[in-house]
């Protein structure tokens, strides 16, 4: 027996845990030292949502109306703009090579990324969404449920995004084709994000909303880092 | 140890090799060959990157298949791409790729390894600022860290200087002599123990 039969031997088999572990913690790390791209990302949601009160005009009853909606679609668009750097950036220097090669389970490294991913790009736009909802006349509890909306609708976003991310490594014009696959899979999300702002609104409980959002986060949760696992290997093949 | 039985490669359907080698404790494969000849793919192939278009890949006589745990248990892959990240320090780089390979790494035994690779003033400063050649020192440094039987290395030479081919020499011979087994492709002529050494040359 040699010294390297010993050692993996003794080596214990890395934990799913300890490898979500590593990626968040290495993505966040990464994600503060270059705070500016963070930065273009909440300006830009922003920038949209401020563009709606200023293109449609003043009306109190129109831009209640339109809000939520308006509120939402930003957060897609901007979830959308931040999904490229998911993986692109590890594929062009070689790290997701070792990413997929590592003792630890490939699910659960993609799993800490995506949660990094979150932390860095989500919340923010979970943060400012009550101020922004203020433009559009939303108040108290309106603008309660749309944060708690986006807060469950948000990781659900970079759940699928990922698998989308995934499948367009190394496609040319991989961007367009990443909203072509993606946005589709994001109307649901829409539908019951808004609809639970929309709710409370005109009068009504947002629970069923906001509960299909949490069923629909728990369900990515589970399958999205299975399925961007299978499709960051084909990326490497 | 490790065994290739009529393992092919196609690219855009022509078909660019069929090898077979096998390989004893403390021996080496050096891949040789023109640009273009397949020495990456054989590389990808042999580290589980990879699926060859036909033949079978052993290691101690049970097959492997690309991403199987016994795989990735045993195989430290080093690639063109050096896997260092900008943002981080040398020594962050270090930590964080011995890390994902399952190592347990801490800072001391981080620095003594950059000490080797003579980047021990380095350690601190982002990746961005290196050098091509520092960069791969960094990269090669986690030979030392991590501890597995097989090394799959592509054109571990490229940018180094001679100092630093030195050091992998020894690395590579100590590895061998400790039980180990080596793939490597490359163009530099490396000198390694007598007798280790099995060439392999692809047209």
């Amino acid at each position: 027996m040699t010294p390297f039969d010993a050692a993996i031997a003794e080596a214990p088999s890395p934990g799913a845990w300890a490898g979500v572990t590593w990626s968040a913690t290495r993505d966040l790390r990464l994600a503060l030292r270059s705070k500016a791209e963070l930065g273009v990302l909440l300006l830009f949601y922003v920038i949209v949502v401020t563009l709606f009160p200023l293109g449609v005009g003043p009306e109190p009853a129109l831009l209640r109306a339109l809000g939520p909606g308006v509120l939402w679609v930003a957060a897609l668009l901007a979830s959308l703009l931040s999904l490229p750097r998911l993986f692109a950036g590890d594929f062009a220097d070689g790290t997701l090579e070792q990413i997929a090669l590592s003792p630890f389970p490939l699910p659960a490294l993609i799993s800490g990324k995506i949660a990094a991913h979150w932390a860095s790009t989500g919340l923010p736009l979970v943060a400012v969404s009550p101020l922004l909802g203020l433009q559009f006349g939303l108040r108290g509890e309106e603008l309660a449920v749309l944060a708690l909306g986006l807060a469950l609708g948000t990781p659900t976003l970079s759940l699928l995004g990922a698998i989308g991310a995934a499948l367009t490594l190394g496609v040319r014009a991989g961007g367009g084709l990443l909203a072509l696959l993606i946005l589709p899979l994001y109307v649901p999300i829409l539908i019951f994000g808004a609809g639970a702002v929309e709710a409370v609104c005109v009068g009504l409980a947002a629970g069923p909303q906001l509960s299909l959002l949490g069923a629909g986060l728990l369900a990515a949760a589970v399958g999205a880092p299975l399925a961007a696992a299978a499709a960051v290997r084909i990326a490497l093949d | 140890m490790l065994e290739a039985q009529q393992l092919a490669a196609q690219r855009g359907g022509v078909p660019l090799f069929t090898v077979a080698f096998a390989l004893q404790r403390g021996e080496a494969l050096v891949v040789t060959g023109a640009n273009g000849s397949g020495k990456t793919t054989l590389l990808r192939i042999v580290a589980g990157l990879t699926l060859p278009a036909a033949g079978t890949l052993a290691w101690n006589g049970a097959a492997v298949t690309p991403f199987d745990p016994t795989l990735r248990a045993m195989t430290l892959y080093i690639g063109h791409a050096t896997a260092l990240k900008d943002e981080l320090s040398a020594e962050e780089n270090l930590v964080s790729l011995a890390t994902l390979h399952g190592a347990n790494v801490d800072a001391v035994q981080a620095r003594a390894a950059l000490a080797d690779w003579a980047l021990e003033r380095h350690r601190s400063l982002p990746a961005r600022v290196l050098s091509q050649g520092q960069r791969r020192r960094v990269g090669l440094a986690r030979l030392r860290l991590v501890r597995r039987p097989l090394w799959v290395l592509d054109e571990p030479t490229t940018a180094l200087d001679t100092a630093g081919v030195a050091i992998l020499q020894e690395l590579v011979a100590a590895h061998l002599a400790q039980g180990g087994v080596a793939v490597i492709a490359t163009h530099h002529d490396l000198e390694l123990p007598l007798g280790t050494m099995k060439a392999l040359t692809l047209s």
